[in-house]
């Protein structure tokens, strides 16, 4: 947690509230509510069974958002005993990249999904618990509000089963529905289920706002009662606080003041058993836990001895959360008659007891409603004193520990607690009579809370330094002006399918290796283990194309559900600055995070070395892998070390083009890790070079078949490499079109236009500027050849060169050239790269050397 | 080629057949003729090159038009119009209308932009992109690396503009480490992203070592004879046109062609003094005698001793010292060169030297060397004549 030094600062205490129920198996006891208390702070956030919360996650500006289903002790594990059982939801950003299009539209920035996963572990430790969240469930029709000013408001709208988004189904929405203490329901049941409630529909953004304004209203006349500072600091702190409420989500950058606390690991520890029927007769079970306390909001560490333990899949946490359900709903309905005005049970349509004063109205607007509550609700009082005892003592006890707790800081965490619960909008809906009946206080909550959403910019400091690159630059070219032509004749259409950059619809001659590297990847997927493999092929074999296409068909045998999802990230040697740059590109793609090389490499490793919630497979190809090589070979050994372990579920892809890469440049602790799955791309033969241009031509007679016979033939005599095949033939096409100067009937590409391209691409440039050079040049050449000859070395000074050009002019008759006018036909030659010399201020002393084969000259010389 | 030579002779005839030789007439003549030897003239026209100009265009305007990606190797020595070619056929495209809203283009030169760090900030300014502030790119190589890979990779052949890069110096791009920024350019052109034509000027004809460059399309334009070099010498013969003498003739062209390749060396050796080209003949005959091996002043003067004691009628003796210090005017003259570093501990009489003037020089000197001894003369030609 070192980088996160906020969080370093606080430390939190995890306590249980209320007394504990005895699970009917008993094992464990179980718990209502729990409070998290900040380290010398006065806040204290109560969390009860049935919220949404958030939990420490990977991300701490997204930390994981889940509903509390149970809270109990479990004194078996060394560590952590405070467990928690939840429900998770998960956001569009967790969701995996490869993943995000079955969505098919732009999600919502405060849409989060039911996660339908049963495999996923739902067993926490309590102490991973940040915060609680406000969890509003629409239906299928209904719109997410954009301009909502509480931010912190998620949405659910579907579900998302690893597999597909799915809208929730009636039972889930059923779920929301319950009224479940500190829960919201779905305010608008979809379709019959609507009419069915009999309940007005809320459809638009207006109406949901309206109702979380006015359960921010009756959040804070709950949590009121317990605040044990005087009414005017009180209304200070919280008119300081207000700002940070709409902070998060939007704007990323501003949601670290919020959300500093969530960890970076979500921990699911399986526990098998469901929650106790013991705890679900307890219908006062949240009396005993009412918000007494502020507790210090959890910003510490995490609580990193965690015993982690295999994942079990849970497949009935479902089910938990559904028979948990009338529990927590009869719970619900007790406690709200005697709290709040709003909540009026809506099951048992009891009308809310309290009128509320005028000054109580007046108080509220100022944040302030303390008093109301007091008067309300007798029962909290006593409480109130007990609580205030205990937080008195917590408070003592962390200052004695010498982290002295600011009001500022306090107040970064009130607003957490203020949508701490988030069950009371569906009152409205359900019981229409009542919410007109509060209609005017709503109103006017609307308007403080508008009010100070207002002042949110100028009051909410920016916690995070301002980036050198502007953060949400997108990177793009500007689009063109006007539309790109499309081809017109065939050998354009023809010269559109055989660029390198359009995309065949098969693979040919490729077959084989697909296979092995297809059935390499499915087994990893199938048995969720990792491992390594090694490609190797010189460039144009189709190496990273047979991968890819490999990918392309798991991901469809994934969505139709034969192999499990899996996650696919794609790094190359060479578009990396330097080798440490790996980590951040495959953390970017993971997780979309940025980090500098080390952090991202520590949360890498945290990332694969250590269980993850979600037990995806990652698929990572590394192409140009010899470019990772590093003195220390640190990158190359945190690759392929990663997939030997066994909570990292990485199967990782390396391609190079040297066979032998892993004998002759890596240490013999890389290469044994890399593991001995090897396979050689060959260089294509005739007949399959053949076989990939018919395939790109098909169905356009641009090409004689004795003329793709014959490009194919000469690139696989010369290299088999088919990016070369490609261009010789598109440059054929070019020479056709260009010696035929009819444009509207180019006619085919014929044997002799092939020639011509191949001439031209596989003839020497040597040979063509030797011809091409001056009298000068060429004389000078011959005399280099003629020292040479004489010598018997491969190497001359200028000297002699020149003494035998001397000579051979005199045998020609020809005067001779000047000391200085050689001199500068030589540097010229040099500058050519035609011959390799010393730098001219050696004069008459330099050595010159030939960079082409004496035989070449010869031949480039003969006419 | 001669384009300019001719037009040379024409505006003189039409002096000539004015009858009015003017100084004015012909200064500004002049004037017009070295503006455009001297700079690289954007109208003048295309010689030799009109396939490889017609190819380049249909090239380009196709990048332009449809969207393809194409990259080119413009090879050829310098001087031979690579850089006049290419911009000859931007502005030609530039005047379709189609192509110049269509493009963008990037310039570099591998001498200005000396590693890829500085080239992705150039290109990322010279496209403007976001992270641009004013004439500033911001954010470190990586981030810039990874910025402007995205930016060309969210672009498709249809929709995004096609961007020219035009790398001048090319080889020297191909010095830069791992060759990170050609190899995302050809990778990018390779692919389904935003098109992009990369066109690479060059004089080295060789870029084999590269392994991703090796994909580019070679093509080669070579015009065998340097234009500059051309230039040069028709500026120095336009120099004598006077008053008087109002044509250029051959015997300019021939004596322009002179001063061209004058052996700057042999010039040297004609303002040396009579001792010093008589211990320039000693090493002459040291470097016979011993076959090319270095000497030093101990050897050169013996030799000189032997010569003086023979012919001691007709040669001033000269002291030591004296034929010292000739021999150090001669080594900062560069004419004779230390094989090693001037070191402290040798002395400078045995301070191993060479020669760096070919016997065929030394001999073309001393005829035209004035006043020179029929003594020295001979012994230059044998250094056995004196016996």
């Amino acid at each position: 947690m070192a980088y996160y030094p906020t969080r370093l600062k606080t430390r939190q205490t995890y306590s249980w509230v209320g007394k504990p129920l005895l699970d009917h198996e008993l094992r464990y006891h179980t718990y209502k509510e729990m409070s998290v208390k900040i380290e010398g702070g006065l806040t204290e956030i109560h969390i009860q069974v049935g919220q949404f919360v958030l939990i420490e996650g990977d991300d701490d500006e997204n930390p994981y958002v889940a509903k509390l289903v149970e809270l109990f002790e479990d004194d078996s594990l060394p560590h952590s005993k405070k467990r928690a059982r939840v429900q998770w939801f998960i956001r569009f950003c967790e969701v995996p990249v490869s993943k995000r299009h079955l969505l098919g539209r732009k999600p919502a920035a405060q849409e989060i999904f039911w996660y339908d996963y049963p495999a996923c572990n739902s067993n926490i430790s309590a102490e991973t618990i940040i915060d609680h969240v406000q969890v509003v469930a629409l239906g299928p029709d209904e719109v997410i509000p954009v301009d909502l000013k509480n931010e912190q408001t998620l949405f659910v709208k579907l579900s998302w089963n690893e597999k597909t988004f799915r809208p929730l189904s009636p039972e889930l929405f059923a779920e929301f529905d319950q009224p479940q203490e500190g829960s919201p329901r779905c305010q608008k049941p979809v379709g019959a289920k609507t009419k069915g409630l009999g309940s007005p529909t809320w459809t638009t953004a207006e109406h949901v706002i309206k109702r979380i304004e006015s359960r921010h209203s009756n959040s804070k006349s709950r949590r009121t009662p317990s605040h044990p500072v005087t009414p005017k600091a009180k209304k200070k702190l919280e008119l300081s606080s207000f700002p940070r409420t709409p902070s998060t989500r939007i704007s990323q950058q501003n949601s670290g003041a919020l959300l500093d606390s969530p960890g970076r690991s979500k921990r699911k520890v399986a526990f098998s058993e469901i929650t106790s029927p013991t705890k679900r007769s307890q219908p006062d079970g949240l009396h005993t836990s009412s918000p007494a306390l502020k507790a210090p909001q959890k910003t510490g560490e995490i609580q990193s001895s965690c015993a982690k333990e295999d994942k079990k899949a849970s497949p009935d946490c479902h089910r938990i959360l559904r028979t948990r359900v009338p529990a927590l709903k009869t719970t619900e309905i007790s406690e709200e008659r005697t709290l709040t005005p709003l909540r009026g049970g809506r099951k048992s349509s009891a009308v809310p007891s309290m009128v509320l004063k005028p000054e109580n109205i007046k108080k509220r607007e100022t944040e302030e409603p303390e008093a109301q509550d007091e008067t309300t609700s007798t029962p909290h009082r006593i409480r109130r004193k007990n609580s205030l005892l205990t937080m008195n003592r917590i408070r003592q006890q962390l200052r004695f520990l010498g982290n002295s707790k600011s009001d500022q800081e306090d107040d970064e965490f009130l607003p957490a607690a203020e949508i701490s619960d988030s069950g009371s909008e569906e009152e409205e809906t359900s019981t229409p009579p009542l919410a007109r009946r509060t209609s005017s206080r709503v109103s006017k909550n609307l308007c403080s809370s508008v009010k100070s959403s207002f002042q949110t910019p100028s009051q909410t400091p920016q916690k995070t330094p301002k980036p050198s690159t502007p953060r949400h630059a997108t990177p793009q070219i500007r689009s063109r002006n006007l539309a790109a032509q499309e081809p017109a004749s065939m050998l354009e259409e023809a010269r559109l399918r055989l660029h390198v950059s359009a995309v065949p619809e098969s693979l040919p001659c490729r077959e084989q290796e697909f296979q092995n590297i297809y059935n390499f990847v499915e087994s990893k997927l199938l048995d969720r283990s990792g491992g390594c493999m090694y490609m190797s092929g010189v460039p144009g074999t189709g190496k990273t194309a047979t991968v890819r296409e490999v990918v392309r068909c798991l991901q469809q045998a994934a969505q139709a559900n034969h192999v499990p999802p899996f996650q696919y990230i794609e790094v190359n040697g060479m578009k990396l600055t330097e080798p440490h740059q790996v980590y951040v590109q495959i953390l970017q793609k993971l997780t979309g995070q940025k980090a500098t090389a080390n952090h991202a490499a520590e949360l890498l490793a945290k990332r694969f070395l250590t269980r993850r919630s979600s037990p995806e497979t990652t698929v990572l190809l590394v192409d140009e892998l010899d470019l990772l090589w590093t003195q220390k070979q640190d990158v190359m050994y945190n690759l392929f070390d990663w997939p030997t372990h066994r909570e990292a579920r990485l199967v990782v892809l390396t391609i190079a083009n040297t066979m032998d890469l892993p004998e002759r440049i890596m240490m013999n602790r890389v290469s044994s890790r890399l593991g001995l799955t090897r396979m050689s791309f060959q260089p294509y033969t005739h007949s399959q070079l053949q076989q990939i241009l018919v395939c790109r031509l098909k169905h356009v007679k641009a090409f004689e078949d004795d003329a793709i016979q014959l490009v194919a033939r000469k690139v696989a005599a010369l290299s088999g490499d088919a990016r070369r095949c490609l261009d010789i033939c598109r440059r054929a096409t070019e020479i056709c079109e260009f010696s035929c100067q009819k444009p509207d009937s180019p006619g085919l590409v014929t044997v002799a236009h092939l020639l011509q391209a191949v001439d031209e691409m596989f003839s020497s440039s040597y040979i063509t500027a030797i011809k091409n050079s001056s009298v000068l040049e060429q004389s000078f050449l011959r005399a280099i050849l003629a020292e040479f000859r004489r010598s018997g070395l491969e190497e001359a000074t200028f000297q002699q060169v020149y003494s035998q050009h001397v000579a051979l002019c005199r045998m020609e008759g020809l005067p001779y050239p000047t000391m200085s006018e050689t001199m500068a036909v030589c540097s010229h030659l040099g500058s050519c790269r035609l011959l390799l010399v010393e730098p001219s201020r050696n004069d008459l002393l330099l050595r010159v050397r030939l960079n082409v084969s004496q035989d070449d000259v010869l031949y480039a010389l003969k006419d | 080629m001669f384009h300019g030579f001719q037009f040379v002779k024409m505006s003189s005839r039409k002096s000539k057949s004015n009858n009015l030789i003017h100084a004015e007439y012909l200064s500004q003549v002049q004037r017009i003729l070295r503006e455009r030897f001297c700079h690289q003239s954007p109208h003048s026209n295309l010689f030799g090159v009109q396939v490889q100009y017609k190819h380049l265009i249909e090239l380009l305007k196709r990048t332009a038009i449809h969207g393809e990606s194409n990259s080119v190797l413009i090879i050829g020595p310098r001087g031979s119009g690579k850089t006049m070619l290419i911009n000859h056929a931007l502005k030609e495209l530039m005047e379709v209308e189609e192509v110049s809203e269509n493009v963008l283009q990037v310039h570099l030169n591998g001498l200005l932009q000396i590693n890829d760090k500085i080239a992705l900030k150039e290109i990322t300014r010279q496209l403007n992109l976001e992270n641009v502030v004013g004439d500033k790119v911001f954010g470190s190589f990586a981030e810039n690396l990874s910025f402007l890979l995205e930016a060309l990779k969210r672009g498709d052949r249809s929709s995004s503009c096609p961007v020219i890069f035009i790398l001048d110096e090319f080889d020297l791009f191909a010095h830069h480490k791992n060759q990170t920024l050609l190899y995302n350019l050809f990778d990018i052109s390779q692919s389904a992203q935003t098109p992009l034509a990369v066109i690479g000027l060059t004089c080295r004809l060789c870029l084999t070592e590269d392994r991703s460059v090796r994909e580019v399309l070679q093509k080669h334009f070579n015009v065998s004879k340097n234009l500059r070099s051309l230039h040069m010498l028709l500026m120095l013969a336009l120099n004598r046109v006077t008053t008087s003498h109002p044509f250029v003739t051959a015997a300019d062209l021939m004596e322009a062609n002179q001063l061209c390749s004058m052996d700057s060396k042999a010039n040297i050796v004609h303002g040396l003094s009579v001792l010093e080209i008589c211990l320039i003949i000693a090493m002459k005959h040291l470097n016979d005698i011993y076959e090319e091996e270095p000497f030093n002043f101990q050897m050169v003067y013996n030799e000189f001793q032997k010569f003086v004691q023979r012919k001691a009628h007709s040669v001033y003796n000269f002291e030591k010292p004296v034929v010292m210090k000739a021999f150090e005017h001669l080594q900062q003259l560069e004419l004779i060169r230390p094989m090693e570093r001037t070191s402290v501990n040798t002395q400078r009489e045995y301070q191993l030297m060479k020669l760096l003037l070919d016997n065929t020089q030394i001999m073309n000197a001393l005829q035209k060397y004035p006043n020179c001894p029929t003594d020295v003369r001979q012994w230059a030609t044998s250094s056995l004549s004196w016996l």
